[in-house]
């Protein structure tokens, strides 16, 4: 049951070098600098964005992510779910407008996973970059990199994956696409959907909290995918695996890491959802196929090597 | 070119000034640290210096705290030898041969 909470909106990634992670982002993933703040946070977005920025990245001493936050349709839902929050028993954190430069007030939860999420209602929109809103090209022609086009979902791991997958769906609407389940009936992974797409956030179960493990990237094509893959070799970007197809969502896919050891992912393809869709699920004991489906086995790196 | 070892005399690999040891390690085709990010984020390819000297770029304080640091505790994708080095292998995982 969707409640106005419309789609991922923005990522805030810790990186180490600030410059060399620019380097990263927008000369091999393809986004493009919009805004800095006081702070020193870099305001990134991917072309086909409307709104001012996805991606904000803060230099600091370690990696990781800060939050995710999701766009809600006005003002009206933000403070609906704000209240619906509150009742749920979620600690909040009321964030003042302009925070985020050309952001609206922001409302901020941690969820049972450990990770930092928030809802906002407003963000400058300065439409898709390099093409108008009236007879618009195919495409900019001076895009860099992978040409990325949107900031698509995160993977994080932490704890109580369950209850953190039950918080979005009862109270942000959230519905459950895919799932991995251990032969005990828990379930140890959740891909979870506002919309259409497979994920717009998913979780894996894992014991210590607040782990970043992806943020991912959409490309048009698997040509695409693999052109990105020549992009690493290029430029010695560490990659992890592929490109190959992943079982879960069956999205054609590519893992590297950005120079702070975060993991992206590009990616293309998958399946959708409709709220009327039962999800799909897979066996644990299967999740080298679930993850990797050619190779039908985890890599030592998919569970363990986290920010 | 610097003789890396490790501190039972197990394995050794040669590595240069401009290359991390763990690049080295990985270019010689050998698995005896783990493989992680390479980008000094995730630490699975912590070590530690039992003896001789390298740089180390930006390493994540969540991995390698400033005591670690003092220590000898370095992450081998950010650490660039500086002369022939003794090295254990210092994560969770059994040393992979």
């Amino acid at each position: 049951m969707q409640k106005g909470v419309m789609r991922p909106g923005h990522v805030q990634i810790r990186v180490m070098d600030l410059n060399e992670a620019l380097e990263h982002y927008c000369n091999v993933v393809g986004l493009i600098e919009t805004d800095r703040d006081a702070e020193g946070r870099v305001y990134l977005k991917a072309w086909t964005e409307v709104d001012r920025y996805s991606v904000v990245l803060r230099e600091a001493d370690s990696p990781g992510m800060d939050f995710m936050g999701f766009k809600v349709l006005n003002n009206e839902v933000l403070d609906t779910l704000r209240e619906d929050l509150t009742a749920y028993g979620c600690e909040i954190e009321d964030i003042a407008a302009g925070e985020l430069n050309n952001c609206g007030r922001r409302v901020r939860f941690k969820a049972p996973t450990g990770h930092f999420f928030e809802l906002y209602a407003e963000k400058e929109r300065t439409g898709k970059w390099g093409v108008t809103n009236v007879n618009p090209e195919a495409w900019p022609r001076d895009l860099k990199g992978m040409k990325a086009e949107r900031f698509d979902h995160c993977l994080l791991y932490g704890t109580d994956v369950p209850a953190t997958v039950k918080l979005f769906e009862d109270v942000l609407g959230f519905s459950l696409a895919e799932q991995v389940v251990d032969p005990d009936g828990k379930r140890i992974a959740g891909f979870i959907t506002t919309g259409m797409k497979a994920h717009d956030v998913a979780f894996i179960e894992c014991p210590e909290p607040n782990k970043f493990h992806h943020a991912s990237f959409c490309l048009d094509t698997w040509d695409s995918v693999l052109r990105a893959a020549d992009l690493l070799t290029m430029t010695d970007t560490p990659k992890d695996i592929g490109p190959t197809r992943h079982g879960l969502t069956h999205g054609q896919t590519i893992y590297f890491f950005d120079p702070s050891g975060n993991r992206n992912e590009v990616f293309c393809g998958g399946d959708y959802h409709y709220p009327d869709h039962e999800p799909v699920t897979w066996k644990a004991e299967d999740l080298g196929k679930a993850i990797f489906y050619h190779d039908r086995a985890l890599n030592e790196r998919f569970l363990e090597v986290l920010t | 070119m610097h003789r890396i070892q490790d501190a039972k005399k197990r394995w050794e690999f040669m590595c240069g000034e401009d290359s991390s040891l763990l690049i080295a390690m990985n270019k010689a085709g050998a698995k005896y640290i783990p493989v992680g990010c390479r980008a000094g984020g995730c630490g699975v390819c912590k070590v530690k210096i039992l003896s001789g000297e390298c740089h180390t770029k930006t390493m994540s304080r969540a991995k390698v705290t400033e005591l670690d640091e003092a220590r000898g505790v370095v992450l081998a994708c950010r650490a660039y030898p500086r002369s022939d080095m003794v090295i254990d292998v210092a994560v969770k995982n059994e040393i992979k041969q």
